[in-house]
């Protein structure tokens, strides 16, 4: 782990009563890189993520981002720090239009609305939302409201994007799409943390892996080292796998 | 193109708003009947309170039915000035308009961690215990109530008793005003803010936004200009009470307007209040004392058929409209 890392999560614990869900988790993100935070159901990647996106503070530990300690800020102050995020089950804001869901993430960098409209034009174009700008974000596909989540959360000018289960549900058509533009916002520079259940999605795009299970770190490397990972594949296929 | 477009809509906007302040402005040259042109006042009164509520209702979403409240200390604080110290009422107003704002404020860095339902509940028992206040304390008095003193009519003293023209233009100033804070505040910062509060405060926070704050900044402007209409109110009536400026019945006449025309909309408090305030009245006038809880029968069943038939209220009627021809 450098000293320059852009995220560190350093050795959070988080209980709720006696349920230990993250123990001594640590991780870190260098600038401009993809990660991937996977592992199976209840591993605790979702309690992670609500401490680095600041829903919950932890127990013990702290979040350091851009050099600070960022573990007692709140969302909207992590946001205007530089960290961005999609929610798992999409949160848009249905009475507004598309274009005026991302104006709202521009707004933290700017005050002038004709300012965050310019932005929010781009940041549409960038996604491959333009041509729905106008329409009612409720009108919006299930794969088009994703886009819009990490349109509005781009438009917010992240240095470090997390995205909760950005795949999840879509066909495989739209996952690749979906690739795409991970791969593109990460050519703008923007280091992505990324949730993911889906092995055959997440591994190609990472450039590193963190395998939670049971609360715990399990393993974290590079995708072909990780999926080769005995301890990995005894938690996803059970021990009896083992081969 | 779609920045073009958008200025354009709020142009075209502003200036159906122009019309519509010139046509009505023009009223009273062929309205000479006293009961109308009181009519006419009450419904811009009452368009630009439910203006005012559309601003902490409407746009951020926290639904208030304690509005009366702030209806009151404009009212109180107006009149109790004038009458207790001789401080001219347009000190009081805009005197009242801070305290409200005040209070407004106060109550939600109580109230504003409650979610929902639970919030609107909070405000009308605040509203009610603020009448219970009232009704008590002899000094504002009690529940006998204060009578402005009868003076010239003047615009110094905002009194008006032998013609109430006056009191027509500055209740359509005041609905003027607020359309036009309302058109200001519907893109800017604020306004973007309140409304993504109000559609998902979770999502807002992850953008920036100071949840808080925003309800804060709403309620205060919200409260602000209701007050100044409780003590418009007081001037024109030139008598209150707690019953006749703090109760239930006037923060449900706010909320009802903006229900009815199209809630979080720019035009939808005016076009409720052109439709209410007129049937409140006459119902009010044909019944006589007999039919004294008749309007509330009335909005209840209005709320009834806009809940089945638009939820999104009168406004969207021309919207779908407007689709359909495109």
């Amino acid at each position: 782990m450098s000293a320059a890392a852009l995220l560190e999560v350093r050795n959070v614990w988080q209980r709720f009563g006696g349920l230990v869900a993250n123990s001594d988790v640590s991780l870190s993100v260098q600038a401009g890189e993809i990660v991937g935070l996977i592992g199976p159901n209840g591993a605790g990647k979702s309690t992670l993520f609500n401490v680095i996106a600041g829903l919950r503070p932890p127990t013990e530990g702290s979040v350091w981002f851009d050099g600070q300690d960022v573990t007692r800020l709140s969302a909207p102050e992590r946001c205007a720090r530089g960290i961005g995020r999609t929610f798992q089950v999409v949160k848009s804001f249905d009475s507004m239009s598309v274009a005026d869901n991302v104006i709202v993430g521009a707004l933290v960098r700017t005050s002038s609305t004709k300012e965050a409209r310019r932005k929010a034009d781009e940041v549409l174009e960038f996604a491959g939302l333009a041509h729905r700008a106008e329409v009612s974000a409720i009108e919006l596909t299930p794969p088009e409201k994703r886009r819009l989540e990490v349109a509005r959360a781009l438009a917010t000018e992240p240095k470090l994007l997390l995205l909760d289960e950005v795949m999840t549900g879509l066909t495989p058509s739209e996952a690749r799409a979906g690739v795409d533009l991970v791969r593109a916002v990460r050519a703008k520079g923007v280091a992505v943390l990324m949730v993911e259940h889906v092995m055959e999605i997440v591994m190609p795009l990472v450039d590193r892996a963190v395998v939670l299970n049971l609360g715990a770190v399990l393993a974290q490397g590079k995708p072909a080292d990780v999926v080769r990972d005995e301890r990995v594949i005894g938690a996803y296929l059970g021990e009896r796998h083992r081969a | 193109m779609s920045a073009s477009s958008f200025t354009a809509r709020r142009t075209r906007q502003l200036g159906l708003a122009l019309v519509i302040l010139v046509v009505v402005a023009l009223l009273p040259f062929g309205v000479k009947d006293v009961y109308t042109l009181n009519i006419l006042i009450l419904m811009l009164m009452y368009a630009a309170l439910s203006q005012s509520w559309n601003i902490l209702g409407g746009y951020c979403g926290q639904l208030s039915l304690g509005h009366a409240l702030y209806f009151g200390i404009g009212a109180y604080s107006s009149t109790l000035l004038y009458t207790k110290f001789g401080i001219l009422p347009w000190f009081g107003m805009a005197l009242g308009g801070v305290i409200a704002a005040g209070i407004a404020m106060a109550i939600g860095h109580a109230c504003f961690r409650l979610a929902g339902h639970y919030y609107v509940i909070a405000t009308i028992v605040i509203a009610e215990i603020g009448l219970l206040l009232f009704h008590n304390w002899d000094w504002a008095g009690a529940a006998t109530g204060i009578e402005l003193p009868f003076g010239r009519d003047s615009w110094v003293t905002f009194q008006f008793a032998r013609n109430k023209l006056p009191y027509f233009y500055f209740a359509l100033g005041f609905a003027a005003v607020t359309w036009l804070v309302t058109w200001k505040i519907e893109n800017s910062k604020w306004g973007y803010w309140w409304r993504a509060v109000k559609d998902n405060p979770e999502a807002a926070e992850s953008l920036g936004v100071m949840v808080f704050n925003s309800k804060m900044m709403a309620a205060a402007v919200s409260a602000f200009f209701t007050a100044v209409g409780g003590s418009f109110y007081a001037q024109f009536v030139a008598y209150i009470d707690p019953e006749s400026v703090m109760t239930f019945q006037f923060s449900l006449l706010m909320a009802l307007p903006a229900v009815l025309g199209g809630i979080g909309t720019l035009w939808g408090p005016a076009l409720g209040a052109l439709i209410l305030i007129p049937m409140t009245e006459l119902t009010r006038t044909f019944m006589g004392g007999s039919g004294k809880g008749i309007d509330l029968i009335v909005y209840g069943c209005l709320i009834m058929v806009i809940a089945l038939a638009r939820p999104d209220g009168l406004v969207g009627l021309f919207h779908r409209r407007k689709r359909s021809a495109a």
